[in-house]
């Protein structure tokens, strides 16, 4: 029984996905050009246990994103199995749907609505997150006033309050400041007593280490060592994976 | 791009359901968001909404009863108000809709919440600026001694229906506007020629029989002919009028949602 399986997950993309014109299209039908195609992962399989945290290493492109992105439900894969037991909340790009002209409080109700809060778990909880973001001061005010931390604060605020069993981590709480980074561990840390399970993708060696049991080594989409954070984070930084 | 829409229809995988939010309270939330940002900041806010749909009632009355008096046309301000109001909402509401997928890539990027969300949201967007110029309808209506009728109370029901009908296409034009930008400029090209294709500076009895058939089926024209019908006239729509709507309606729905939902898994790719 896992909250989280991927078993087998294969997920590619076009190289040119950027030509949409009619043109391009009928050129393609006429002469199909066998596209290159760009595989992101490849036979990628691994699962998280409920209440485990599992980290995601790798250099940048790797397949951190396309991960969490697969498992958030916004892109489907190729083929594979993707499983998920339970409500998700993703801190991947915070702050879907915000906008610079609306008020912070107007901007998080959009947020919450979007993150699949109810109109009365929205009400109940509004004094709560509002709490915890720190900008109570602000909260009437446009948000085009906000600093870029604030808004992260709002809206990790509102991402963590939608009462998630599976936790989808995207090395977004490094922008607020150290204070609200510290506020934002310890929410974690909380959360994960709770027995909330978690995946988080970092660049922070340190940050998985403290906060996973486990951690899997991702290079170019494949999985090179899947295993006890200590010892893949140490793989990790000695560039040789343990077999 | 007819074989690549093919071939998205024909393999369409489960989409994964991971969003188990309130549909309704999102809606109502993006619709209000829509409605800020459009009038927050302008001085004479919604009184826009009159202002168009005004002046160019003012030029077409003035075109067609003293440029070119063509035969007695009492209430000829509101016979051309009656046509111009469900066409400014179908233009409107339809190529808002259409592009709705594409500007909003940031939510398809992001929230796994429901997509079709996004073009109904779009439509019901342009309500706000509707009901506004529908309320105008009745004040003149009221003004020239039309008076309220049993006859009104299809008004809601032949909008409804109406509404139904534009977020069908506009679910399907958006889904296939992702995959082919163009799409936007043919539902333009297209909204330009249905101009004249509806009856709004004529009389449909006016038209020659034999291209009725042009009207019969065409949900913009029904929808003028049963306003005119209701406002000044003042008798209940035609029957036929009202089948043809609820059947547009079914069908554009249903195919609507049909083509969205399956070209929908690869939005994320394709935006």
């Amino acid at each position: 029984m896992s909250a989280l399986l991927f078993d087998q997950v294969n997920k590619f993309f076009a190289h040119h996905a950027g030509q949409k014109l009619l043109r391009e299209r009928i050129v393609e039908m006429l002469h199909p050009s066998g596209r290159e195609r760009f595989q992101a992962l490849k036979h990628v399989s691994f699962s998280i246990a409920p209440g485990e945290s599992l980290g995601l290493i790798g250099h940048n492109g790797a397949g951190k994103s396309t991960i969490l992105n697969l498992a958030t439900g916004l892109a489907l894969p190729d083929s594979g199995r993707i499983e998920v037991k339970g409500r998700v909340a993703s801190l991947l790009e915070l702050g879907a749907g915000f906008h610079p002209d609306l008020t912070g409080s107007e901007n998080l109700r959009i947020n919450a609505a979007l993150s699949g809060l109810t109109r009365k778990q929205t009400s109940d909880r509004f004094e709560e997150i509002v709490e915890f973001s720190g900008v109570r001061d602000f909260i009437h005010e446009p948000l085009r006033t906000y600093s870029s931390g604030m808004m992260v604060r709002l809206a990790f605020s509102v991402a963590i309050h939608t009462d998630p069993e599976i936790l989808l981590v995207d090395e977004v709480i490094g922008a607020g400041d150290q204070e609200f980074y510290a506020k934002c561990l310890d929410k974690i840390r909380v959360l994960q007593r709770e027995g909330k399970t978690m995946l988080l993708a970092s660049h922070s060696l340190a940050l998985i280490s403290m906060l996973c049991q486990r951690a899997l080594w991702l290079d170019h989409g494949r999985v090179v060592q899947i295993g006890p954070a200590v010892d893949v984070v140490a793989a990790y930084e000695s560039g040789n994976p343990a077999s | 791009m007819s074989s690549l829409v093919a071939r998205k229809l024909e393999s369409a995988p489960s989409p994964p359901r991971r969003w188990h939010g309130d549909l309704l309270f999102l809606i109502e939330n993006l619709v209000l968001k829509d409605f800020r940002i459009r009038y927050r900041n302008m001085s004479l806010g919604i009184l826009w909404s009159l202002i168009n749909p005004l002046v160019m009632m003012g030029v077409l009355t003035f075109v067609f009863t003293r440029l070119i008096p063509t035969g007695d046309r009492p209430f000829y301000p509101l016979f051309v108000l009656c046509g111009m109001v469900p066409y400014n909402f179908f233009v409107g509401a339809l190529l808002s809709g259409t592009t709705s997928i594409v500007d909003n890539a940031g939510l398809v990027k992001r929230v796994p919440a429901p997509r079709e969300v996004i073009p109904v949201t779009s439509v019901l967007s342009n309500c706000v600026h509707l009901s506004i110029q529908v309320a105008l309808l009745i004040v003149l209506s009221v003004g020239y001694r039309l008076t309220p009728t049993v006859a009104w109370l299809w008004l809601p029901v032949m909008w409804i229906l109406y509404i139904t009908f534009v977020c069908g296409l506009a679910l399907g034009a958006s889904a296939i506007n992702v995959y082919v930008r163009d799409t936007r400029y043919v539902v333009e090209s297209f909204n330009l020629v249905l101009f004249w294709l509806v009856p709004i500076i004529y009389d449909f009895n006016n038209i020659s029989p034999k291209y009725a058939i042009l009207y019969n089926y065409n949900p913009v024209a029904a929808l003028i002919m049963a306003m005119r019908n209701i406002l000044i006239d003042r008798h209940p729509p035609a029957l036929t009028l009202v089948r043809n709507m609820a059947l547009a309606a079914t069908v554009a729905m249903g195919l609507g949602l049909l083509i969205f939902r399956r070209l929908k898994p690869r939005f994320y790719e394709h935006i």
